[in-house]
């Protein structure tokens, strides 16, 4: 059960979150120039690393807040959170 | 009669408090202060027990939590019976009654006890041999397992005891009140962290507290008499609980432990009552201390399981913390120096020892030499070969060893003796530290698996940290101490320790015999009965992993997770396929560490909390009136109100008719509602729903089709503006968080440039739907001055009034396809609007109808449900709502993928209605569509999503979808059920008032 530092709440457990997937996907802004294999490329396709990912965080039993997470798949050391717009922490 | 084996008066029982109890039906007498294993013994009762596989009669082995054999039934046949406890944490109490498990009729004859001599034909993985093949023959199997497996039976009746659930909050936990346990917790303490002490035991001080032995000595003292002082003096700290009867029980990541705290079990019946009997514990600990001290490892050799065979450090604790002596004629068989520690404290009790048998060449530490002066032989280098009785031990058969320690020599001693007590060294508790996901390494020297790189803030110390020696623990403690609480000084620094224990040690992990391995049955796991003969097997055989050699012989699977055993099984698989012990890895540790009842887990969660129902306003008024509920989402809601004994089918037929023939009323209080504010609430309405909105005037109520990204539909809606900025949302009953969950998922990530505010008020209304020509005569009486006409509050539209003093909001919208007004006030005068209405519209004949009857009104109308109709694949296009989907619109979410080849295809399932036939058949909902009958394999067109008969329509209706549907109207296509084949013939869904005639009637 991890201990999630929400930028706006502080320190809780991870039963308040939800998880909601690879961080940095931006949603198209133009989705009817794509072709067919461009938005589908959006659409579906995360990845799936075993090691440093970025992904989106909800807190959903709190402030309703999402934001990103830096999180080492392989031990689950969270390893930086920032939030929504701010630039993810170079490596 | 009885012998008794009390040797002597010990602190910790209290022999003015004579309690007696029940095992295996008979009566026996114990101390306050006993285990159930302590004061069987001390009755003489070594044999509790039948092992799982071969029935073999097993006595009481070891004096805590890793006990394989003495698993008992507590208060068989009670409400508060609890199978698979061991023996050796019970503590008695007057009244307590218990029985042995897995054997029948008795454990003295056990009719299983067969297998023992069959079990030539029971090696490694039998069952998997055996019973693989037929499948079908697989049910018969596992009810011949079952009846002869019995581990225990669990309760029939529900549980009287209370559970609850705690959350703690601390700087630093401290796992286990042994000496290191106890010394960590103090200078935490001290140094101002709020600190947490747990041990399983109901004492603190772990095996220090009767460690009498006179040559070891910490400032002068003995090791217990010093420890005493320490725990007086400290129970009294600030920042310091402690918590005795708790088990750690998981060590999950970011140092989330779960802990059972046991506060009733020990007490009599009477005593129980309305009180919490157990306590999980969710502990987040900045700092753990792990001091879960060591467990020690029995010996594995020929027949070494039987009643009376103990661990060497159990036969101590009994002698001096229980005042038990666990045999007449006692031997040890050791390869260390602790098996003379327990030797000597018999001795000094005035407890006949016959002989130690020691596989080492030999020990000159003064604890030998003291063994020696006190006149009991030593055989060392030998080993023992064989053992003898069958419900108690007899003899033990002796030989010298080879240099090697693989082969015996010479000739065959025999030995008399009634206890004999195995002392193979000490393996570090370190479950709970791999349950952390730190990992191990192996010490090749002490043969030891060690901590090694931790995951999070923890330390092990003690013995499960791998110091076995008082003057290493306290050394390696308070450097550790410094290091991890960042402080310079502590009390260890003052205590002085003097020591003899000499470290010699002989390692071999399967002791030879005489005869060869095919004829010995020398134990590793004594709760699954897995030989050293069977691991060698399973290598035979191929296995070569840890993980597959564990599961094929059953090895480290019992309750007990082979506490004892594990380390023996890895020993040997390294010995026989030549590979070093560090290489192969341990098994996993897998929580929880002693098992825990599901009432600890469940806590308060059962009966009415066990699943939390949401209930609407009108709820009572629903109940007094006799409503059936289903389930919806986490609400309660109205089905059907049957009277006069109406089965469902005629309650629904009734109030359908009503409602299109009067009038009726519906409670919509559940559905979802979502206040949205902000000067881009229009527009992020235009992005969120597939048709426009910026041109809704306000006043004015439309409705909406919601979809995901992918262009399925999600969830739909009537929206109604109630200002320039301000719009109201209805969503389904049970997508209401999740469609606030991805509303506020897009504006705050993808759109945070737009100005719109999201309050879920879904529970801050009720809403009654009021329906039928007779609706608007209705609302006219409740809100005389109201203007209802068509003119002023036309279909599709608001109107803020006030009932009484009652402020209201009135949506003209409909689900039936009825003139229809849906009603909503604050939720506290939900019942009272309920109330008003009914009383109103009783001259109409004013019918309560439930979502039964609303599910049939609006496939009627071939409205569709979300969730019933759709399941996630169906775009608006399949639905044949196209539209809904604005062409002007740039963009809005799922716009794009319904362009994408896929969705564009023109065979995708579509929705249709279906008419049989024959009108009085209705159509099972979930009932397959195909075209052809004398075709197999044939083709699934799709399938049945809704169906009724509809009383208004005198005939059964349906929706579906069908492959190509929408080409297909006037096509006949079949529904085969198992015996019959329904004729079906493809309609239009709007089964009813095509023109929307009705809603202005
Ligand atoms: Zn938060």
């Amino acid at each position: 059960m991890f201990l999630i530092n929400c930028p706006y709440c502080g320190e809780r457990d991870q039963q308040e979150f939800k998880a909601g997937g690879e961080a940095h996907i931006e949603r198209p802004k133009q989705p009817t120039e794509l072709s067919d294999d461009e938005w589908a490329e959006y659409l579906f396709m995360r990845k799936n690393i075993k090691g440093i990912q970025f992904e989106r965080w909800n807190h959903a039993h709190g402030c309703r807040k999402w934001f990103n997470m830096v999180r080492d798949t392989s031990n689950d050391e969270i390893k930086a959170i920032y939030k929504m717009g701010e630039k993810p922490p170079s490596q | 009669m009885t012998k008794n084996l009390r040797v002597k008066s010990s602190e910790y029982i209290d022999e003015t408090n004579r309690i007696s109890f029940k095992f295996n039906g008979k009566t026996y007498h114990g101390f306050k202060g006993d285990t159930l294993a302590s004061a069987l013994l001390a009755n003489d009762v070594h044999l509790v027990g039948r092992s799982f596989k071969y029935h073999r009669p097993r006595g009481i082995m070891t004096s805590g939590s890793e006990e394989p054999n003495a698993i008992v039934q507590i208060n068989p046949g009670t409400n508060r019976t609890e199978p698979n406890v061991r023996a050796t944490e019970v503590e008695i109490y007057e009244g307590l009654e218990a029985s042995s498990q897995n054997c029948w009729p008795s454990v003295d004859f056990d009719i299983g006890g067969i297998n023992n001599f069959l079990s030539p034909f029971f090696p490694a993985g039998f069952y998997y041999k055996t019973f693989m093949w037929p499948a079908s023959f697989w049910e018969k199997y596992e009810f011949f397992i079952r009846h002869s497996a019995g581990l225990g039976k669990s309760p029939t009746s529900s549980d009287p005891d209370i559970y609850d659930h705690r959350n703690i909050h601390c700087d630093v936990l401290v796992v286990g009140a042994g000496i290191s346990g106890i010394l960590a917790a103090k200078n935490a303490a001290k140094n101002n962290f709020k600190t947490l002490l747990v041990d399983e035991k109901n004492e603190l001080g772990g095996s220090t507290i009767y460690e009498n032995n006179e040559f070891n000595k910490i400032n002068n003292k003995t090791p217990s008499e010093w420890l005493k002082k320490e725990i007086e003096e400290f129970k009294n700290i600030k920042n310091l609980e402690i918590k005795t009867r708790t088990s750690v029980a998981a060590y999950h990541q970011y140092n989330y432990l779960l802990a059972r705290e046991n506060l009733t079990d020990h007490l009599e019946a009477k005593d129980k009552t309305n009180k919490i009997r157990q306590r999980l514990l969710k502990i987040r600990a900045k700092k753990v201390i792990l001091a879960t001290g060591a467990l020690e490892r029995p010996l594995i050799f020929n027949n070494n399981d039987r009643p009376g065979i103990m661990l060497s450090s159990a036969i101590k604790k009994y002698s001096e913390f229980y005042g038990v002596s666990c045999g007449s004629k006692n031997v040890f068989f050791t390869n260390n120096d602790s098996a003379y520690e327990s030797a000597i404290s018999l001795y000094n009790k005035g407890i006949n020892v016959e002989a130690i048998i020691d596989i080492r060449e030999q020990s000159e530490s003064k604890i030998v030499k003291k063994v020696k002066e006190a006149g009991i032989k030593i055989y060392w280098s030998h080993s023992i070969v064989d053992t003898a009785g069958y419900k108690r031990l007899k003899s033990v058969s002796i030989m010298k060893l080879s240099n090697d320690g693989t082969s015996v020599t010479g000739s065959k001693i025999s030995i008399s003796c009634d206890c004999l007590g195995v002392a193979g060294g000490w393996t570090p508790a370190v479950h709970l530290y791999t349950q952390s996901g730190s990992k191990l390494k192996f010490d090749e020297e002490k043969k030891v698996f060690l901590p090694n790189q931790n995951t999070s803030e923890q330390i092990s110390v003690g013995s499960c940290g791998g110091d076995f020696k008082i003057d290493e623990i306290i050394k390696n403690l308070n450097q550790k101490l410094k290091d991890t609480l960042n402080i310079n000084e502590t009390d260890l620094d003052s205590i002085k320790v003097e020591i003899d224990q000499e470290n010699s040690k002989r390692n071999i992990w399967l002791l030879p015999s005489d005869k060869p391995i095919g004829k010995t049955k020398p134990f590793v796991d004594y709760q699954n009965d897995a030989t050293a003969k069977d691991i060698k097997l399973a290598l035979r055989e191929g296995f070569r992993s840890i993980e597959h050699v564990k599961r094929y012989t059953t090895t480290g699977m019992g309750t007990d997770q082979g506490k004892l055993g594990n380390m023996h099984a890895l020993g040997i698989i390294a010995d026989t396929a030549g590979v070093k012990m560090g290489e192969l890895g341990t098994t996993t540790f897998r929580p929880p560490y002693t098992p825990l009842t599901f009432g600890t887990i469940v806590g308060r969660n059962v009966g009415k909390f066990f699943d939390i129902f949401r209930r609407t306003p009108m709820n009572d008024w629903h109940v007094e009136n006799k409503a059936e509920f289903e389930n919806v989402g986490q609400w309660k809601r109205a089905w059907y109100y049957p009277i006069n004994g109406e089965t469902m089918h005629q309650a629904v037929q009734r109030e359908s008719k009503a409602a299109r023939e009067s009038a009726g009323i519906l409670d919509a209080s559940t559905l979802g509602k979502i206040d949205i504010q902000g000067s881009d609430a229009s527009e992020f309405l235009n992005r969120v729903y597939t048709n426009a909105w910026s041109k809704l005037a306000i006043g004015k109520c439309r409705y909406g089709l919601m979809l995901n990204e992918d262009g399925m539909v999600y969830d739909d809606g009537v929206t109604t503006r109630l200002g320039e900025n301000h719009y109201i949302m209805t969503t389904t009953t049970g997508g209401a968080a999740n469609v606030l969950g991805k509303l506020e998922d897009y504006l705050q990530t993808e759109w945070p440039e737009l100005d719109v505010y999201l309050t879920s008020v879904t529970d801050h209304y009720a809403t009654a739907s009021l329906c039928g020509p007779n609706s608007k005569k209705i609302l006219k009486k409740i809100i005389p001055y109201l203007d209802l006409s068509d003119e002023n509050f036309p279909h599709m539209s608001f109107k803020e009034s006030k009932i009484g003093n009652i402020q209201c909001r009135i949506m003209r919208i409909s689900f039936t396809g009825e003139h229809s007004y849906e009603i909503n006030v604050q939720a506290s005068y939900g019942k009272d609007l309920w109330e008003k209405c009914i009383e109103a519209g009783k001259e109409f004949n004013i019918t309560p109808y439930g979502t039964e009857t609303m599910h049939l009104l609006r496939a009627e109308k071939g409205f569709i449900i979300v969730g019933q109709d759709t399941d996630g694949t169906m775009t608006p296009i399949d639905l044949q709502m196209d539209w809904i989907v604005s062409k002007k619109k740039y963009d809005f979410i799922g716009k794009r993928s319904l362009y994408r080849s896929d969705t564009m295809r023109e065979d995708r399932k579509q929705l249709v209605g279906l008419l049989t036939d024959d009108p009085n058949i209705v159509l099972e909902e979930g009932a397959q569509i195909v075209s052809e009958l004398n075709q197999s394999p044939v083709e699934m067109l799709g399938h049945v999503t809704s169906s009724y008969f509809s009383p208004n329509l005198k005939k059964s209706i349906a929706l579906a979808v069908v492959r190509g549907g929408k080409d297909m109207m006037g096509k006949k296509l079949f529904v085969p059920m198992e015996n019959k084949n329904i004729n079906v013939t493809v309609a239009n869904p709007v089964f009813y008032d095509e023109k929307n005639e009705r809603l202005n009637a």
